[in-house]
């Protein structure tokens, strides 16, 4: 078995007085998928931000490759060639979406010793990834403020893959996407993973983890509740695991076993 | 499947004229087409339109429009700076206090005037990146600090607050004429020798065009604004600025380093309003303790104009050039038209409050149209 790529031990994080995460350790391989799963409020955006340079982790350790990493800042980790879709997308509204697909990763070309911003190239590939995610834009200078919320959770994740070159985090990529974009998408993570780029998928959608997964850690108030293996857990198993066990055991009678 | 990825049945005729509609210079451009029109029509006659007029107002656009250029990228960064008036007044005072009081050589006081004044803009970058107080509030106490000093300084150096003699003080000097001198001299020249351009008929300048050349100031604010418009549209520099001042969390995540952005925008303001000051100075010939004042409001009504949002995120330097230029046009016109010249704050207030709803009604145009 390979190497895990990152390697996160112990991690904590608090907010002032809030503890998010209160010791987290997980491991991610090239080439897997690996599922983050668990309530509102686990941490599991919490700990995603402290990979991709956003937070930095108040106690524990997070090596890279085999060398123990300090991302001061998002830009850091994008250079390591990690890329995150976040929750909230980090999209914005009043720009287009070839300026937001390549903002701080801006194509360069040289036109007299300056350095100009490659707007052709931009909005050439802006255009051939969306269409690859199953989105025909109306051009690449329409502003993402005009895109549906699904538009725009694509775009995001269009970009993420674009500069996703060892490790791309999704979190909740597909809670907006209609049915085929959301089959474009975990068609996409798959491929990525083929690739052998370790793919962090965070998702409250117990099928869509079983779909892509190979490997499902459950995060709970703060704490690695568990990680269980593709083929060795059923989807009963995993939905229970994310719920904290029995509550939802009496719900799911009630709702005829559809949760 | 193929045909849906080239063309989008979705999108209406209409859209292409609505599209051309939908960008910032929008505001600006009719504007000025209107300015004009009115003043061709109405004040032709008065001499706003022969060389000297053409003069006075295009040096009163430019001044506007060099502190327009800085006030335009930190408004689409996300940040104001009120503070560009008390800089204005400051600068030009420590030109005056190096040359003058201390008599250092006319490019060292320029020089370490600079440096000084674009610290201070660097100063208020970053206070406001740091604190996270709006820069609206930090600059407001910019501003009095500033123009504290640059009333203190002299009083208490030269027991007055305004100090000449800079003119001759900068004679022979080689820094100076970048910012007090006049280019294409020679054309200006030949354009009164063959009679296009008035020239004098008495006096020791007898033959001399009235309108000898164009003053640096004007070059300044040209090269300002192209400066400023390739930076915005056409580097990665200018989509960090879009993008810091659209949403500094998204942009941060993305990767954009907004705090430099901020601080640089504030620190190119700061360095506009310092070229504006040393023209002034050079031009006046003294330095004043009052200079400037109310000029971060006037910069900041014609990126208003020019159709920047006051929220960041959208603008362009044409578009803040063209209300300058708006600004300078109405301003010297109704001066010639022999208006009444409080008419022109009326004219102020009502062509800002105009360009706001427009601004407005422009972003939900683009941002959903909701
Ligand atoms: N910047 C912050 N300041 C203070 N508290 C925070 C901050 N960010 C997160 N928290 C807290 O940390 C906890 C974990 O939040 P997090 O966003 O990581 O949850 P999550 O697992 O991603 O939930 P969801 O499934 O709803 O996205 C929450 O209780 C939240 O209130
Ligand atoms: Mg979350």
């Amino acid at each position: 078995m390979s190497d895990p790529i990152i390697r996160m031990t112990d991690i904590e994080k608090h907010f002032g007085s809030v503890i998010a995460l209160a010791g987290v350790t997980v491991e991610f391989h090239p080439g897997e998928c690996h599922c983050l799963l668990g309530d509102n409020g686990a941490g599991k955006s919490t700990f995603i931000k402290t990979m991709s340079g956003v937070h930095k982790a108040t106690a524990g350790t997070i090596e890279f490759e085999g060398k123990a990493m300090n991302f001061a800042d998002p830009r850091d980790a994008i250079a390591a060639g990690i890329a995150t879709v976040y929750q909230d997308l980090a999209m914005i509204p009043l720009m287009s979406v070839s300026r937001n697909f390549f903002m701080g990763n801006e194509p360069i070309k040289k036109i007299a010793g300056i350095s100009l911003f490659d707007h052709e190239l931009a909005n050439e590939v802006t255009m051939s990834e969306m269409s690859k995610m199953g989105i025909n834009l109306r051009g690449p200078d329409q502003a993402v403020g005009t895109l549906s919320g699904g538009e725009r959770q694509t775009v995001a994740i269009a970009r993420a893959v674009h500069f996703g070159a060892k490790v791309l985090i999704l979190d909740e990529p597909t809670s907006a996407l209609g049915v085929r974009q959301t089959a474009n998408v975990l068609a996409t993570v798959d491929k990525v993973r083929k690739q052998g780029i370790a793919v962090v998928f965070i998702t409250h959608n117990v099928r869509h983890a079983m779909a892509v997964g190979d490997r499902f850690t459950v995060l709970n108030r703060g704490k690695t509740f568990g990680t269980a293996v593709r083929g060795e857990i059923t989807p009963e198993q995993l939905q229970d695991m994310m719920a904290g066990g029995e509550e939802l055991a009496t719900l799911e009678g009630s709702l005829g076993g559809t949760v | 499947m193929s045909d849906a990825i080239n063309s989008d049945e979705r999108i209406k005729q209409t859209s292409r004229f609505r599209q051309a509609l939908i960008r910032p210079e929008l505001g600006g451009m009719v504007g000025t087409v209107a300015v004009f029109t009115f003043f061709l029509l109405f004040a032709f006659d008065s001499g706003m339109f022969n060389s000297q007029g053409v003069m006075n107002w295009s040096v009163v656009s430019a001044q506007f429009m060099i502190i327009a250029v800085g006030a335009c990228l930190l408004m689409i960064a996300g940040e104001f700076d009120l503070s560009v008036g008390s800089m204005i007044g400051f600068a030009g005072m420590m030109i005056a206090i190096f040359s003058i009081t201390l008599g250092w050589p006319m490019w060292m006081a320029i020089i370490i005037t600079f440096v000084i004044c674009v610290a201070f803009g660097a100063i208020n970058g970053f206070i406001v990146v740091r604190t996270g107080l709006p820069s609206f509030i930090v600059t407001l106490a910019t501003l009095f600090i500033l123009r504290g000093f640059t009333i203190f300084i002299p009083q208490t150096l030269e027991r007055k607050t305004i100090i000449g003699g800079i003119r001759e003080a900068a004679e022979g000097d080689w820094l100076a004429p970048i910012f007090g001198g006049k280019i294409l001299t020679g054309l200006f020249q030949w354009l009164g020798d063959a009679g296009i351009i008035s020239v004098f008929t008495r006096g020791n300048l007898e033959g001399q065009p009235v309108v000898n050349g164009i003053p640096m100031l004007i070059v300044w604010a040209l090269a300002l604004v192209v400066f400023g418009h390739i930076l915005l549209t056409r580097t990665r520099f200018g989509n960090w600025i879009f993008a810091s001042g659209g949403d500094a969390q998204a942009a941060r995540y993305a990767g954009v380093p907004v705090d430099r952005v901020k601080i640089m925008m504030f620190m190119f303001t700061a360095f506009c309003a310092t070229v504006f000051a040393i023209c002034q100075v050079m031009e006046f010939g003294s330095a004043g303790a009052d200079r400037g004042l109310l000029k971060e409001f006037e910069a900041i009504i014609a990126v208003v104009i020019g159709g920047a949002l006051l929220t960041g995120g959208y603008g362009s330097v044409i578009g803040a050039a063209l209300g300058a230029l708006i600004f300078g046009v109405v301003q010297q016109g109704l001066f010639f038209a022999n208006v009444e010249s409080s008419l022109f704050r009326v004219f102020l207030g009502v062509i800002l409050l105009f360009a706001v709803v427009l601004n407005t009604y422009i972003r939900r145009m683009i941002t959903g149209e909701r």
